[in-house]
């Protein structure tokens, strides 16, 4: 079979850790669509669903830091964070290692990953799957690209990536699924926490759905830096999600809320 | 300057329960295992997250710490920008407030 579901959406950990700051007529439509991705993942009927997330330091540093990393475990363990704070329960979730070593066979053959035989879910991969596979039920492949520690992987890096995880995933029986988290613009983790650039978000998300791979991998790191902060760097899993699906994107849900920290946004992709 | 090793300490904190406890139970013994200097020494001791702030501990690093100090998070927004006010602008990494020292961006 080959890939049968693409799609993004944030993954800051406010959006569960602060639910209960956040005023309700704007986080209810965020989580509704949420629920409705949730609902189309369920329909594509996956064997596995891919989650390509820009890790924190949750599994890896600056001792060997991986430019792209896929995990290849029969199961996984997650949320790293203190249960309380993130206000998500600490579990085992399910992988597939067989699935996952045939499909890193394939993205070896175009794209030098890091393999991993465990890893520690953060909330770049906790908080997309409390909504989106809430009963944990389906096989998760967690992937990485660094977005944290510079020298970070290029953008174009990020979008060869993107088609390797398509050229992979086409060659396997199974049905895969596949979801990017992060960004867009925001400057998380500081005092300036909840500032958003609205402006650079809806041109990067129009970018993205028009599946403009030159618009995409145009940005410098440093115009990035300027104009959506340090979690700006994490367009790098929009980017690879756009080449792997190849057609146009719809963005469901858009809307900056400050106390998320994010401009939080909910997209699909055509798979052509 | 040790902030590689300062991040590496925190790092194993944030993801290793054993590592956790440890700290509590032995702290000083923890410290003494890394190349640190005095003042990030002091820092870890006392919790002072605006001072780990500012010497460049990269956000995603320290607000697990944060966390695990018990510091709610509109204490921890507030001690990064007391850090900055006391000690100066962050000395290294991507995590530089570019706010005022004032400025609540999301209310806290």
């Amino acid at each position: 079979m080959s890939l049968v579901f693409a799609g993004v959406c944030s993954h800051a950990p406010g959006i569960t850790a602060r639910a209960d700051l956040a005023d309700p007529a704007l986080r209810d439509p965020f989580y509704r669509h949420l629920d409705v991705m949730r609902q189309q993942i369920e329909a594509a009927r996956p064997d596995a669903l891919m989650v390509v997330a820009a890790e924190h330091f949750g599994n890896f540093f600056m001792n060997n830091m991986p430019a792209f990393a896929v995990g290849m475990a029969d199961y996984y363990e997650g949320p790293i964070e203190d249960e309380a704070w993130l206000k998500i329960e600490r579990r085992r979730i399910p992988g597939n290692a067989d699935l996952s070593r045939r499909l890193i066979t394939g993205l070896l053959d175009e794209v030098d990953v890091a393999y991993s035989e465990e890893w520690k879910f953060d909330h770049g991969i906790s908080v997309p799957l409390h909504f989106l596979t809430p009963h944990y039920d389906i096989p998760i492949i967690p992937a990485n690209i660094n977005c944290q520690g510079p020298p970070l992987t290029p953008l174009h890096r990020a979008w060869a990536f993107g088609e390797a995880i398509r050229h992979a995933a086409d060659a396997l029986p199974e049905r895969i699924a596949l979801i990017g988290t992060g960004g867009i613009s925001h400057w998380p983790a500081t005092p300036d926490s909840g500032k958003i650039n609205e402006a650079w978000d809806r041109d990067f998300l129009d970018r993205w759905s028009r599946n403009d791979r030159a618009a995409m991998t145009s940005y410098t790191n440093e115009e990035t830096y300027r104009d959506a902060g340090q979690g700006g760097f994490e367009i790098r899993t929009f980017l690879s999600v756009a080449a792997a699906a190849g057609g146009k994107g719809e963005v469901q849900f858009y809307a900056p809320i400050p106390i998320f920290a994010v401009g939080c946004t909910v997209g699909i992709m055509s798979i052509v | 300057m040790s902030l590689y090793y300062l991040q590496k300490l925190l790092y194993v904190l944030n993801r290793e329960p054993k590592a956790q406890a440890r700290f509590k139970d032995e702290c000083e013994a923890v410290l003494a295992e890394y190349d640190l200097t005095d003042e990030e020494r002091e820092a870890l001791r006392s919790h002072d997250v605006g001072k780990l702030y500012v010497l460049g501990v990269n956000g995603q690093i320290l607000m697990h710490f944060a966390a695990f100090c018990g510091i709610a998070w509109a204490d921890y927004l507030q001690k990064m920008r007391d850090g900055t006010k006391d000690h100066g602008p962050v000395r290294a990494g991507v995590y530089t407030m570019t706010t005022g020292l004032d400025e609540k961006v999301a209310g806290l």
